[in-house]
């Protein structure tokens, strides 16, 4: 995604004198991706964070519930296929975009919508029966960390939809202009984070978290 | 569930009457006074028409000139806040011995030592640092704005939103009594069941967000934006530092927005998190918060060598001494400050293997810092110094910098911090560092850069009386807690019984007066120059004979700072423009792209400070509804793809042959 539109570059002048002005037009280069990239990598210090407190916290049952008795791999296991599923989806979604062709990649962003949504459902779900048998927040050490770590995330896939639903309505109102483009850019590196995230929750809190 | 909903509790959440401080003369007095204040400002804005002014102007700007002087003001406003925290308790501790008890009563001292800690570093040294890296780093690098000027609007008004709801807890409610650090579990639910604790988290979230975006904001401009031929090893000095400064900004404050974030759970959700009972783990909080505040520290510091190699550099007329050891000292800094977090708590008792681990990592930071401060000596070394107020202010800090940090490497020995662990000795220690460093290095930038920003120098009486009295007042202030911090005497303490060491406590209460006496001196040297700013004025733009691109334009610089990108052959890229005879060039100019101001930052802060009051106060309701305003204005703004204009070439000849006027007649 360069845009940059720097015009002849002369380091010195016909007499042999340095140059020391750019005499036309000069834009540096769009650093949106970068940024964008290192807003990604401080909010991955955040999940480091979370994850580094499950890794202390993830034995203190307090004599309460533990993970091998409540959870259910069969069930993250459907969870995981969805999230996994719709960063191939996204990635649709960009090559309709590469192509240029906005109907295409609105529909496969819908379709990634719609999978984040039902990874949401299901993880809701998940929240619900574990509190409702005695496995919540405020239980021990261990759900409490769970929680936090797991609940951010999906806190986190709930505004990657916000965010589609809004860019959705700009694709249409707009198309792909070159904004939208970058967006739709930004929020496919956000959704695959969000995949790699959960790659790693899934390994450590799920895998790990069912082993004695 | 909905027969016990009660409207006045939703919509007011815990805020009554009780919560306005009517039985405290002392709060009471500050807050007439402040009231009093406010009114006449508001009223002299609204009598000299100055609202639509200041609006369009400034408040709406994404000029990162303007940021820049925002911040700086917002910095030193709050400093007078910060500073009177801190001699109310001088002179109570001076006074607090046997059978007197001072004039503060404990839950109120206790607030005023842990809003004096907040204050001072999150909205005293970072808006500084902040603003001065705003205002210099796109100047020195040749380019005409920030890569995220939106952005950039703000993360100031989110950190100016923390300030706010920090300043209301002066008067609505109570702040944390907890030390700056809000260590649980005395910050738990339990132990601090107040609203406290809660206007510490939410300033701090609301702040943190600001600081981190324009840490990005920063990185990302010196990454992409630099004038050509800029190679990183042709970057000035303090861009480089700062470079180092915003990647720690970006590596850190994450780690204090999670922890943050789980102390706010604890208290609103009821989790276990830093609890005794039910597999909580206290110290996991002391551990990561001391992750984000060991960069925090060369977060502050970073920057402020930046400015001291630009004025010795300056005041020697030389080159710096070894700027590219000075780069390699700035990163080898940069990276240790993620090895040491652990000696400000050795006392945890990890083990002797684990606490020597970072004991030596510790010492080692020394090192880099230690070849920065023979860099400045031999960039002095047969240079003709002029001993202007900036390089007064780097001599102090090279005397008094340089005790701070042997007495810092005296408290990384495991053995003896579990001596000194809390006491004063480590309050002397990191004051010298961070007054002695940081402080008199943003007094120094600021002082340097003044004319650039102003169009005016500052005075040389009035700074000479400010430095001498700082540096006097530090040295009283402080030395006399070393000896105390020996003795044993511990921090936070509000009342003492051995009258022996009332005479040490007396001494350090005057030296907070001599601060003081400086600090009005500063005052006073920025209306002086105002006054004066016809004798004072600087029509060159270079008043200093300086180095850096940032002197190559006018003073103040136009709105698009250079009206042709300069390209860079060597470092000092300007002194070397100098040598070659540079003419500037007085015509072809070309329309100049920028971006446009918006009113989305002060807004979206704004509700941000709403939500953060309802949140304290437990106003579900005005949270909630709040907080769909928040998201719905952000959304509401992403819809607005108009956001740049041309500045047309005729304008920028306008500018530039007033600026050729000007020049004819130096």
């Amino acid at each position: 995604m360069s845009e940059n539109t720097m015009t002849a570059d002369v380091n010195s002048t016909q007499d042999g004198q340095l140059e020391f002005l750019v005499k036309g037009d000069h834009h540096p280069q769009n650093g949106t991706l970068l940024g964008f990239w290192i807003y990604l990598m401080s909010d991955c210090l955040i999940f480091a964070a979370l994850f580094a407190t499950y890794g202390v916290l993830g034995r203190s049952y307090a004599g309460g519930p533990t993970g091998m008795e409540l959870f259910d791999l069969s069930l993250i296991a459907i969870n995981t296929s969805l999230l996994l599923v719709s960063s191939i989806t996204y990635g649709f979604a960009m090559l309709h975009m590469q192509a240029n062709k906005v109907k295409g990649t609105m529909f496969w962003l819908a379709v990634t919508g719609l999978l984040g949504l039902g990874f949401l459902s299901l993880e809701l779900y998940e929240f619900h029966h574990l509190i409702s048998v005695g496995a919540g927040p405020q239980t021990s050490g261990f759900w409490t960390a769970f929680f936090a770590l797991v609940g951010t995330h999906g806190l986190h896939v709930f505004f990657g939809i916000v965010w589609l639903v809004t860019l959705l309505f700009q694709l249409k109102k707009h198309g792909l202009i070159p904004e939208n483009k970058r967006r739709v850019f930004c929020l496919s590196m956000f959704w695959h984070f969000l995949d790699v995230v959960w790659v790693g929750v899934f390994t450590y809190v799920y895998l790990m978290g069912v082993l004695p | 569930m909905f027969e016990n909903l009660d409207l006045t509790k939703l919509i007011f959440g815990r805020l009554t009457w009780d919560a306005i401080p009517f039985h405290d003369p002392i709060i009471l007095g500050t807050f007439a006074v402040v009231a009093l204040g406010g009114i006449a400002l508001l009223a002299a804005l609204t009598r000299y028409k100055l609202w639509g002014y200041l609006w369009n102007e400034w408040f709406t700007t994404i000029d990162h000139k303007k940021i820049g002087i925002m911040y700086i003001i917002l910095g030193l406003v709050m400093l007078l806040r910060g500073f009177a925290d801190a001699i109310m308790m001088r002179l109570h501790q001076a006074m607090a011995f046997g059978d007197s008890t001072g004039y503060l009563p404990p839950h109120h001292y206790d607030q005023i030592f842990t809003a004096h800690g907040v204050i001072m570093i999150f909205f005293v040294a970072m808006p500084l640092v902040t603003g001065i890296m705003n205002y210099l780093i796109p100047l020195q690098i040749g380019t005409r704005d920030v890569a995220f000027p939106f952005l950039n609007n703000f993360s100031f008004w989110m950190t100016t939103g923390g300030a706010a709801l920090m300043m209301v807890s002066l008067f609505i409610g109570e702040f944390a009594k907890t030390g700056w650090l809000a260590y649980p579990p005395l910050s738990g639910i339990l132990q601090s069941p107040g609203v406290g604790v809660d206007y510490y988290i939410w300033a701090l979230q609301i702040a943190g967000v600001g600081t981190l975006l324009s840490g990005v904001n920063l990185l990302v401009t010196i990454v992409k934006m630099r004038a050509p031929g800029m190679s990183l090893m042709k970057m000035p000095v303090f861009t480089w530092t700062s470079l180092c400064t915003n990647i720690l900004i970006v590596a850190a404050f994450p780690v204090l927005t999670a922890v943050l974030g789980m102390l706010t759970m604890d208290r609103y959700l009821d989790t276990a998190f830093f609890t005794n009972d039910l597999g909580g783990n206290a110290m996991m909080y002391v551990n990561l918060i001391w992750i984000w505040g060991h960069p925090e520290v060369y977060i502050l510091i970073l920057p402020v060598f930046g400015i001291f190699s630009e004025i010795v550099a300056t005041y020697s007329r030389k080159p710096l001494f070894g700027y590219t050891s000075m780069v390699y000292a700035t990163v080898v800094i940069t990276v240790l400050s993620y090895l040491v977090w652990l000696h400000h708590f050795f006392t945890m008792g990890s083990g002797a293997s684990v606490n020597s681990f970072f004991g030596i990592t510790t010492m080692i930071i020394s090192i880099p810092t230690g070849a920065k401060i023979f860099n400045w000596l031999f960039t002095m070394f047969r240079g003709r110094i002029k001993f202007d107020v900036p390089m007064l202010w780097t001599l102090g800090f090279m005397v008094t910098f340089v005790i701070g940090g042997m007495t810092g490497v005296l408290l990384a020995v495991p053995p003896v911090d579990f001596v000194l662990h809390n006491s004063l000795f480590l309050i002397a220690h990191f004051h010298n560092v961070i007054i002695g460093g940081v402080l008199f290095g943003l007094f120094a930038g600021i002082t340097y850069w003044f004319p650039k920003a102003t169009g005016y120098k500052l005075d040389e009486f009035w700074g000479k009386l400010s430095f001498w009295f700082w540096l006097i007042g530090f040295y009283f202030a402080f030395m006399p807690l070393y000896v105390l911090g020996l003795m044993g005497v511990t921090r936070r303490v509000s009342h003492f019984e051995d009258q022996s060491l009332q005479i040490w406590f007396q001494i350090a209460a005057f030296g907070a007066v001599l601060i003081a006496v400086g600090i009005a001196a500063f005052a006073i040297q920025l209306i002086v120059s105002f006054r004066r700013r016809e004798a004072l004025v600087d029509e060159t733009g270079d008043p200093w004979d300086g180095r850096t691109l940032e002197w190559s334009t006018s003073s103040p610089p136009p709105p698009y700072n250079f009206a042709f990108t300069p390209r860079v052959h060597d470092l000092d890229a300007w002194w070397q423009m100098k040598q070659h005879g540079f003419q500037r060039p007085e015509s072809g100019f070309i329309p100049i792209h920028m971006p446009k101001g918006t009113w989305a930052g002060i807004v979206l802060s704004g509700i941000s400070v709403v939500i953060g009051f309802a949140l304290i106060w437990h106003m579900w309701l005005v949270a909630g509804v709040s907080f769909v305003a928040l998201i719905g204005t952000a959304i509401y703004h992403t819809f607005n793809y108009d956001r740049d204009y041309y500045i047309p070439a005729e304008e920028v000849e306008r500018i530039e042959a007033e600026r050729t006027r000007v020049l004819a007649n130096v």
